[in-house]
């Protein structure tokens, strides 16, 4: 894959050094790497951008693209414009979801990828409309719908039209669900609030990156509303897995072969 | 135009002399049936719901319930639903499909519980299925917004045919208060971010978002009770007359294609120089 070929080919910074946000070690950058972005000490698996990890997961070449959705303003709130053009030249994103038709061991799919570095992948009109659209697109095509979430919630700069995004992309699922359609939600680090409250937590199959924060309030909030602190672990996908809110933890290396074989399991596309 | 500001609105819709879901249901509903439990772990009291009849037809009506008074308001959580609550409301969905009977829902809380064992039980898990459930019931379903709707926790009971808002009540993807702390770090702004939410009834009917504004008594709707029940019961009636042309699928249809629109093809940000 894209990911593999361009480490090998040596495209890769390998001089600088990497200190883990969660365990606080420093690696080679070039470790990293060879992890997929994961901790090469204690496992930790840091964000990653929506291509790269497309990137990882899809037969080379099966890549196309959904149309994207340019975000929206409603609230005109200020500066918001101009957040969203910065976020644009840097991340090369309109927004914080990519949609994508591609292939896995040759079985044709239609993935979402939450990127989290476009406001914390916050739901705005933009990603709820992707979202969406992609359910959509699903059912029409009768194809199975994998989505990784990454989100801080709904976005507040678009107010309650963010909100209305959870109850549109609920809906879409469910609609997509009642056909036979076959739904895969892959929660990633982290992802909260409106999201795990809407599409994230409706998947006929719900899997989750290891260590990922995965909740409806964030874990300071929590705090400061019980007024005691949290246990270690708490809300981490192992914590989740414990309580009945996942069917299994799947390691970044381990995504290919566990979405190759649910896929060829549902080789119908989830239709009887 | 009203006369009170959004700040002023959100004090109004907090107002605790403000009739509640229990009120409600007291007041426009005969033979209330409450239905209690999720039959999972729990009976959450900050939802309250169950069977009644409205103009003697069989209803299922449910609401988020705060509480009249201090120890109420602790038994309730203050309307702060955790998801057993939010199960329960599931449960007697579908069960008023089942039975073919309308749904109302009242909506007043100042979001779901952020708490512990809320967590643990999958709060966020509990308001997606509400919003997938309620997007695809085959029987009509009004939401009224009674007081202050925030958040997911509001939107659980409000994937509706007709969303209406009481004229003061505020309806908003958060807290002005937690909307001031993620946005600026500082939740001491929460009147700057009333001004900037758009969470007024009047707002929201301009942005498609609700179907309906209620007029309230002069100076609110705690003011004068009665006249508050009458506007209601008489736009329960009226939406309810129009949702029974429609038959199951075209109900579910109606209420996809209301949500599917809400945010689509907004013009898109003007694109400034960063």
């Amino acid at each position: 894959m894209l990911v593999y070929q361009t480490m090998r080919e040596g495209k890769l910074d390998s001089s600088r050094r990497i200190k883990c946000p969660e365990c606080g070690a420093e690696s080679a950058g070039l470790e990293w790497e060879r992890a997929l972005q994961v901790c090469p000490r204690c496992g930790f698996h840091a964000p990653i951008d929506a291509y790269y990890r497309l990137s990882g997961i899809l037969d080379p070449g099966s890549f196309q693209e959904l149309e994207e959705v340019p975000p929206a303003d409603p609230l005109a709130f200020p500066d918001y414009p101009a957040k969203l053009a910065r976020l644009e030249v840097e991340t090369g994103l309109r927004d914080g979801a990519v949609t994508a038709l591609g292939r896995i061991e040759g079985r044709r799919a239609v993935f979402g990828v939450m990127d989290s570095r476009f406001l914390m992948g916050s739901m705005g009109t933009a990603v709820g409309e992707r979202i969406t659209q992609a359910a959509e697109y699903a059912a029409r095509k009768k194809l199975p719908l994998v989505i990784f979430s990454a989100s801080g919630g709904a976005r507040m700069q678009e107010g309650i039209f963010s909100l209305m995004q959870m109850a549109k992309t609920a809906a879409a699922i469910q609609r997509f669900q009642s056909r036979g359609g076959l739904y895969i939600s892959c929660f990633t680090h982290p992802t909260t609030g409106g999201v795990t409250a809407s599409f994230a937590s409706l998947g006929d199959i719900m899997l989750a990156e290891p260590g990922a924060l995965i909740g409806f309030a964030g874990p300071r909030v929590i705090e400061q509303t019980i007024k005691e602190q949290l246990p270690e672990g708490f809300q981490r996908a192992e914590y989740l897995l414990d309580h009945g809110f996942l069917d299994q933890i799947v390691p970044r290396s381990e995504w290919r072969t566990v979405l190759a074989q649910l896929l060829a399991l549902h080789e119908k596309g989830g239709r009887s | 135009m009203s006369r009170f500001t959004p700040e002023e609105k959100v004090k109004l819709a907090r107002n605790p002399a403000r009739p509640g879901t229990a009120d409600f249901i007291g007041a426009l509903f005969t033979g209330f049936f409450e239905q209690r439990g999720d039959r999972l772990c729990g009976e959450d009291a900050s939802i309250l719901g169950g069977i009644a009849r409205f103009h003697g037809r069989p209803v299922t009506v449910i609401g988020h319930r705060k509480g009249k008074n201090l120890e109420e308001n602790l038994r309730c959580n203050f309307g702060m639903p955790s998801p057993e609550g939010y199960r329960k409301a599931q449960r007697l969905m579908k069960q008023a499909e089942k039975f073919g009977r309308p749904i109302i829902t009242f909506v007043d809380t100042p979001g779901a519980y952020p708490g512990k064992e809320a967590e643990e039980r999958g709060q966020g898990e509990a308001i997606a299925q509400c919003l997938a459930l309620m997007s695809a019931l085959e029987v009509p379903v009004i939401s009224v917004i009674t007081g202050e709707g925030n958040s997911g926790g509001a939107l659980a009971l409000a994937v509706a045919n007709r969303v209406l808002m009481l004229e003061h009540a505020v309806y908003s993807v958060l807290s002005p208060e937690g909307f001031a702390s993620i946005l600026w770090k500082d939740a001491s702004r929460a009147e700057e971010a009333c001004g900037v939410m758009k969470l007024t009834a009047q707002d929201l009917r301009r942005g498609g978002i609700v179907q309906g504004v209620l007029r309230e008594p002069e100076g609110g709707a705690h003011t004068d009770w009665e006249a508050m029940f009458r506007t209601v019961d008489a736009a329960l009636t009226k939406e309810l007359a129009a949702l029974d042309k429609l038959k199951g699928p075209a109900l579910a249809k109606q209420r996809y294609d209301m949500f599917r629109a809400m945010g689509q093809n907004l013009p898109p940000a003007g694109r400034e120089e960063p």
